[in-house]
């Protein structure tokens, strides 16, 4: 569904991708893990046309969007949930959501379809609703988390970026977000790419990951078997330390 | 005596700090959305008086036509400005933008200077000269068609930024522009709106205060320059604050011209002006603002 191939992205002289190359096929999720600075979040917002790619192809269902804006990355179905949520915290709730629908308000959708669609949104995070006339900045981390995804589910997306969703949240609010996350793969068929530094977490949910490290994927496999891989094991999932200071 | 004249002061102050709040208006919207100081505002204003003018001298229009054909126009004309002046700007630093802006002021008002001369022109009043008496002060039919129209563009402005989803998304523009493209919000385009609406209320500011004023191709500076201040007394806000800050300086400039003497009138401004700069950069209402992560 989607392809990069040998991606090289700049941020003014810094090459933070180099030679990146991955896919996603339909329905599945896939994880990026690494270290800060390991190119995970560029390898999101080349994606999405936010830092676009120097070198290399980007492709969604075999056609190149290697060089879009963000807007027209949304149209085609793919939304990211930026890293630290992002949300409008002057609107409202309700506001946010209905901005998540934008592009499909410019398509001259009516609103009825749009309000049916948020009350879907409220039924998988029932704590917004609760909050529906508040403003976005008056929530804490956790909820406007759920705001950012539900914004991002608002345009009603094939495939769903995230950038690190768990970041700086109660390990309960983790497990609810997660726990939507696969609900969304399985109700609606959403294709994932999820962005994680909880790297087990996110291997336990996803099929696939690939591992960065500054710039370049060093290493790619199934979930499983990089949750067990020696090398994953020392660097992300902190198992080696551990046992080494128990014994 | 005394509170009569202050009355008849305070009355034409508010009337004249409507006009500045608009423009002020102006300012903001395009600040919030861009994080530019547009310095060619004024001459918006200045191009709304001259081209009503145009219209009813030389098409012949009569004036409630004219009147929402200079708008347009001056719309266009703020359109035209961001497409060729701003846009084309690839890693703009706030200085480069201030040059253009200032440029672009220059330009405008030669041209307008070499279309229509240096004279001062007036335009008729809406309805008619006959004073109204309010208490011991007077004012003019034009006076309460300026508050009017204020009050209605004002309540537009608040019904578009508030209640329309074009309006939420140049809010969220002017918020998160970088959110705002990643959920689909085409941000130039939003840019492109708030010049196109800044330059149409600049317009419409220029239009209902020609007939008390007078209007010439120059008089877009100092309406500029009041503009700018209603906006920072009001802390950038497209809102109440800078509406708020409008009247202000209206009624100030107004009581100071009358008590003290005409002479010093545009000074006040520019000290008041100074003064918040100085002492309070956010605004007369604005409090620093809080993060909650």
């Amino acid at each position: 569904m989607l392809r990069l191939k040998n991606i090289n992205t700049y941020y003014g002289k810094v090459h933070a991708l180099k030679n990146v190359s991955l896919h996603l096929a339909e329905g599945e999720i896939v994880t990026l893990i690494g270290a800060n600075g390991a190119g995970k979040t560029t390898i999101l917002n080349t994606i999405s046309g936010v830092t676009p790619a120097a070198a290399g192809e980007l492709q969604f269902n075999k056609e190149t969007i290697s060089a879009l804006a963000p807007d027209r990355i949304v149209k085609l179905g793919i939304s990211q949930v930026p890293e630290g949520r992002q949300v409008f915290k002057p609107l409202s709730v309700e506001d946010n959501l209905e901005l998540g629908a934008y592009l499909r308000y410019r398509n001259r959708e009516g609103k009825d379809t749009i309000h049916k669609d948020m009350e879907q949104i409220f039924t998988l995070f029932p704590r917004l609703e609760e909050r529906r006339r508040q403003l976005a900045g008056t929530m804490s981390g956790g909820e406007q988390q759920m705001l950012a995804i539900g914004r991002a589910l608002m345009a009603k997306p094939r495939m769903l970026l995230l950038d690190e969703p768990s970041m700086g949240l109660a390990p309960l609010v983790v497990q609810e977000i997660f726990k939507v996350l696969a609900q969304l793969r399985q109700e609606h068929g959403t294709t994932i790419l999820l962005v994680e530094q909880n790297a087990k977490a996110a291997l336990k949910l996803a099929d696939r990951g690939y591992v960065l490290e500054t710039g370049k994927v060093i290493l790619e496999g199934q979930a499983d078997e990089l949750l067990e891989n020696a090398e994953v094991k020392r660097a992300y999932l902190g198992k080696d330390k551990k046992e080494i200071w128990e014994r | 005596m005394q509170f009569d004249q202050i009355l008849q002061y305070t009355l034409s102050g508010l009337s004249t700090g409507a006009i500045y709040a608009l423009i002020g208006i102006g300012f903001s919207i395009i600040y919030n959305s861009t994080g530019i100081i547009n310095f060619a505002q004024g001459e918006f204003v200045m191009l709304g008086g001259m081209l009503t003018l145009f219209f009813i001298g030389v098409l012949k229009l009569p004036i409630w036509a004219a009147m929402p054909c200079a708008v347009l126009v001056s719309a266009l004309g703020g359109l035209l400005f961001e497409r060729l002046a701003i846009r084309p700007l690839r890693q703009p630093t706030p200085i480069n933008i201030v040059i253009i802006t200032i440029g672009g002021r220059i330009l405008i008002r030669g041209l307008a200077m070499l279309l229509w001369g240096k004279d001062t022109h007036s335009l008729p009043p809406f309805s008619g000269d006959d004073p109204i008496a309010i208490g011991g002060a007077t004012i003019l039919p034009q006076h309460l068609w300026i508050l009017a129209i204020t009050v209605v563009i004002i309540a537009a402005n608040k019904f578009f930024f508030y209640h329309t989803i074009s309006g939420k998304a140049m809010r969220a523009c002017s918020y998160n522009s970088r959110a705002a493209g990643l959920v689909g919000i085409d941000v130039r385009r939003m840019v492109l709106f708030s010049f196109v609406i800044s330059s149409a209320m600049g317009a419409v500011a220029g239009i209902i205060v020609a007939p008390l004023t007078m209007t010439a191709y120059d008089v877009g500076v100092m309406l500029g320059l009041k503009g700018f201040c209603a906006a920072i007394i009001g802390g950038m806000s497209s809102g109440v604050a800078t509406v708020v800050g409008g009247l202000i300086l209206g009624v100030l400039e107004s009581l100071g011209a009358g008590l003290i003497s005409s002479g010093y009138k545009d000074a006040i401004a520019f000290i008041i002006l100074l003064l918040i700069l100085f002492i309070r950069p956010q605004g007369l209402f604005g409090k620093a603002e809080s993060e909650r992560v």
